[in-house]
């Protein structure tokens, strides 16, 4: 989970948030990190690029980024599901 | 200074037919603009359907009379601007004091994007002819230039508005006095820069677009050019005007960079504005084309913003965006030109795809076209990214 | 039709809250702008999307909308030539190397013209008018007309309008290669005698009402374009045209302000009008400040606006004559290309 949050922070250019400010748990959206929509849509695409995971529904995006930790048992489930 | 504002004139191009007779031909037999691509090359080629103007950069070049190299939103918007003049009977151009105000969102960029293949391997490569139009501006003088105008000319880029405030700008210029004419309204060609980007938005519909449908799932992208040619008191006598241009507004949503506020807030906004002006009620407006692009959050923030202004007395409605798909920056011009066409002719354009009406609305698009309606004032809407929201009210 | 200029904010290759005090010179091809911490205007939550026009555009317009004393405007209008270049590049960039795969939509989302307008409405929960003009050296022309007009039609108004052009490596490189730049030092720039001049790029925003108040600093008393003069001769007539349709001569104008870049190809146009229908009087530039864009005028108006206010001419910014010892009117004209003229006419109020 520590490599999601480093990707996370890259890739929505979070200036002046270390890895360790982002809790397993905490929310990331809204009253959490503050995340939006258009995070969501990039998050999409760090899955795809980083972890090869694909989701094509954006509307599986609340659930599916919910906390890191959310994030990361999506992957795990996906990447056993590939095999 | 002019007290009103009347549409002389219009035409376009469109992914539905070359000109306006040729889109009412296929909006009366139901056919609608979008298929596989022939003409833009992308990666996404069988993936998302697109309204592309079934023509290419050679023929619409001879169409033109312009170069085949130059960018294909500069020959759209010569074809149809050009037409657009022709239509009002009003001979020649330099007669009048005449400005041409139009809207694009990406310029050249269908050259640009080729360009930039060369010049990403080594800069001192590409050739500088197809970057040569790359801003918006530098689109609409090729097409000034063609055209003879000289008075002024004005490019304006709002996103999916553009070509409404095209003509709100055009018909200011005229009541100040400023103008005699304006040719108002857009150009976009398709390009794999807007195609991509509204991929990365996932909002493209991989089949024909549903406005206003429960089982919409996005839009579709399509090209071309619309223009109205505005003019005042004195040149109206000279012509027969199709109506008049009574009232119009432009309000932010500032609510979201590209999503619509839930309530509509900027689309009640413009239409609340457009009516004002106007002076008239909601119960007067004889049918709305709508913006209606087919996502989900469009069409439900637009669709409630009618409601709570409409209230009950709902006109019909329908989305040409359906037969033309979304041409972005061109989208708020042909739809001016097929509002203020409709209002002359009694006509009501029907919304294709439809099936399903949208929960949250208490009215539905129509389906079916229509002639002999007795129409008195029309509203166009264009809402667009940067929360730019705008609505045009067309009388008799 | 007129306004009173209540308040302006500049973000330029000069630092604005110390010009013209102080003056940053340039060596190069090129007037970088000096970024102030943007994070004074821009909450770190926003910021972190925004390519560097962005940044430059929103902040300028913070610093008119202070300067002005107010909170809301009843209008945004914004021009610019290129737009967000930078998130451009970065879409087409990624693109192209990707082959239209894996994209991201921020780059997108920020490329398109009306980025700016639309940020400062959605910052300020402004639903009023918004406009975006993108029409090269006619941009900022456009965004102040329209305000114009706004004003007229509804005097209560008070109006946000301003121009933003930033350069990019991508297009200093491409426009280089039309050989429209050199290397040249910003003091030595005006009279250079060569062909080519120094880029630029920057934002600068005024608010505009019809009512003048203490805030007042200026008066923008008339804007106009002129489209591909057939000759200098014609653009002559044109601006004694523009002089007379605002009741004056050119000998009222106290202080002829042009775009004069140090590209004798562009100069020349200026000097033939300057020696003739502005034979004696005092002229000042304002490119060797900013570098050329196309909304440079925007600077220049800046700059006017504070002379004005002030009644003092930068020493630096004169070239020729001397600056005017009372300073009532200043003419502002700009050239692009001989192809695109624009006239601001600005009175001491």
């Amino acid at each position: 989970m520590a490599d999601l949050k480093v990707q996370i922070i890259q890739q929505l250019n979070l200036q002046e948030v270390k890895p360790e400010d982002i809790e397993n748990d905490q929310p990331l959206f809204k009253e959490g990190l503050g995340l939006d929509s258009i995070d969501a849509l990039e998050l999409i695409v760090l899955l795809q690029q980083h972890h090869n995971v694909r989701i094509a529904n954006p509307e599986d995006g609340p659930e599916i980024f919910y906390s890191v930790r959310t994030m990361a048992e999506y992957i795990t489930a996906e990447k056993s599901k590939q095999g | 200074m002019s007290e009103q504002v009347w549409i002389a004139g219009g035409d376009v191009i469109c992914g539905t037919g070359l000109n306006l007779a040729a889109c009412l031909d296929a909006f009366e037999k139901m056919q609608p603009g979008m298929g596989a691509m022939q003409h833009l090359r992308s990666a996404h080629a069988n993936t998302f359907p697109v309204a592309e103007v079934k023509a290419g950069n050679d023929e619409l070049a001879a169409m033109a009379g312009m170069p085949a190299h130059w960018s294909r939103t500069a020959l759209l918007s010569m074809i149809a601007a050009q037409a657009a003049w022709n239509s009002t009977g009003l001979g020649a151009v330099s007669n009048y004091r005449v400005g041409l105000v139009s809207a694009n969102t990406v310029g050249g960029m269908d050259k640009t994007e080729h360009f930039m293949e060369t010049y990403l391997q080594d800069t001192a490569t590409g050739r500088l002819r197809e970057v040569v139009h790359h801003e918006c501006g530098s689109i609409t003088e090729l097409v000034a230039d063609a055209l003879g105008v000289r008075h002024h000319v004005s490019t304006i880029s709002t996103a999916c508005s553009s070509g409404a405030n095209a003509l709100m700008y055009g018909a200011r210029m005229i009541r100040a006095g400023m103008l005699d004419a304006v040719i108002a309204g857009g150009t976009d060609a398709l390009t794999r820069f807007t195609l991509n980007g509204f991929n990365t938005l996932m909002i493209l519909d991989q089949q024909k677009c549903r406005p206003f449908d429960d089982t919409r799932t996005g839009l579709n992208l399509g090209e071309g050019a619309g223009y109205v040619v505005l003019v005042s008191d004195r040149l109206a006598e000279q012509t027969t005007a199709w109506c008049r241009l009574s009232g119009f507004a432009n309000a932010n949503d500032a609510y979201h960079q590209t999503a619509s506020s839930p309530e509509g807030t900027g689309n009640f906004i413009a239409m609340q504005g457009a009516l004002n002006m106007a002076g008239v009620q909601p119960a007067d407006i004889g049918y709305i084309n709508l913006h209606g692009t087919g996502t989900q959050n469009n069409d439900s923030s637009e669709g409630l913003a009618i409601v709570r202004l409409f209230n009950g007395h709902y006109p019909p409605v329908s989305s040409t965006k359906s037969f033309t798909g979304h041409t972005l920056g061109a989208s708020g011009g042909i739809e001016a030109v097929f509002s203020a066409y409709a209002l002359r002719h009694g006509i009501i354009y029907p919304n294709a795809q439809f099936t399903t009406p949208m929960k949250e609305l208490p009215f539905a698009p129509v389906t079916t076209f229509s002639r002999g309606n007795a129409l008195r004032h029309v509203m166009s809407n264009s809402f667009g990214f940067g929360g730019n929201c705008s609505s045009l009210v067309f009388s008799e | 039709m007129k306004a009173f200029i209540q308040g302006t904010g500049s973000i330029s290759a000069q630092d604005s809250t110390v010009f013209p005090a102080t003056i940053r010179e340039y060596e190069g091809n090129r007037l970088p702008v000096a970024d102030p911490d943007y994070k004074q205007w821009i909450d770190i939550r926003q910021i972190r999307r925004m390519g560097r026009v962005i940044k430059m555009g929103v902040g300028a317009s913070h610093i008119s909308l202070q300067d002005a004393g107010l909170t809301m405007p009843d209008a945004i209008i914004t021009g610019t030539a290129y737009g967000c270049l930078a998130d451009t590049g970065v879409f087409l960039n990624k693109l192209v190397t990707q082959q239209e795969d894996m994209l991201t939509p921020t780059a997108f989302i920020q490329s398109t013209h009306n980025t700016v307008a639309g940020q400062i409405a959605l910052m300020l929960g402004c639903h009023g008018y918004n406009n975006t003009f993108v029409h090269g050296a006619f941009s900022l022309e456009n965004a102040l007309q329209d305000g114009l007009l706004l004003l007229q039609e509804d005097p209560a108004r008070k109006v946000l309008a301003g121009a933003l052009d930033e350069i990019t490596e991508y297009s200093h490189t491409i426009l280089s290669r039309f050989g429209l730049y050199k290397n040249a030092h910003t003091q030595q720039l005006l009279r250079s005698g060569t062909p080519g001049t120094m880029a630029g790029e920057g934002a600068a925003f005024f608010v505009l009402g019809a009512e003048k108040n203490a805030r007042s600093k200026a008066e923008l008393t008339g804007v106009e374009m002129i489209y591909r003069p057939a000759s200098a001769e014609e653009t002559a007539g044109h601006i004694a045209g523009f002089l007379q349709r605002h009741g004056l001569q050119p000998a009222d104008i106290d202080l002829l302000l042009t775009g004069r870049n140090g590209d004798v190809r562009g100069d020349a146009y200026y000097d033939n009008i300057e020696t003739t229908l502005f034979a004696g009087r005092p002229v000042a530039a304002f490119k060797h400040f900013c570098g050329e864009y196309p909304t440079a005028a925007a600077f220049g108006m800046w700059m006017a606006v504070q002379a004005l206010h002030t009644g003092q001419v930068p020493a630096a910014a004169m070239f020729k004559g001397h600056a005017p010892a009372t300073l009532k009117r200043v003419l502002i004209w700009n050239h692009q290309h001989a192809t695109h003229h624009s006239l601001i006419l600005l009175t001491a109020c």
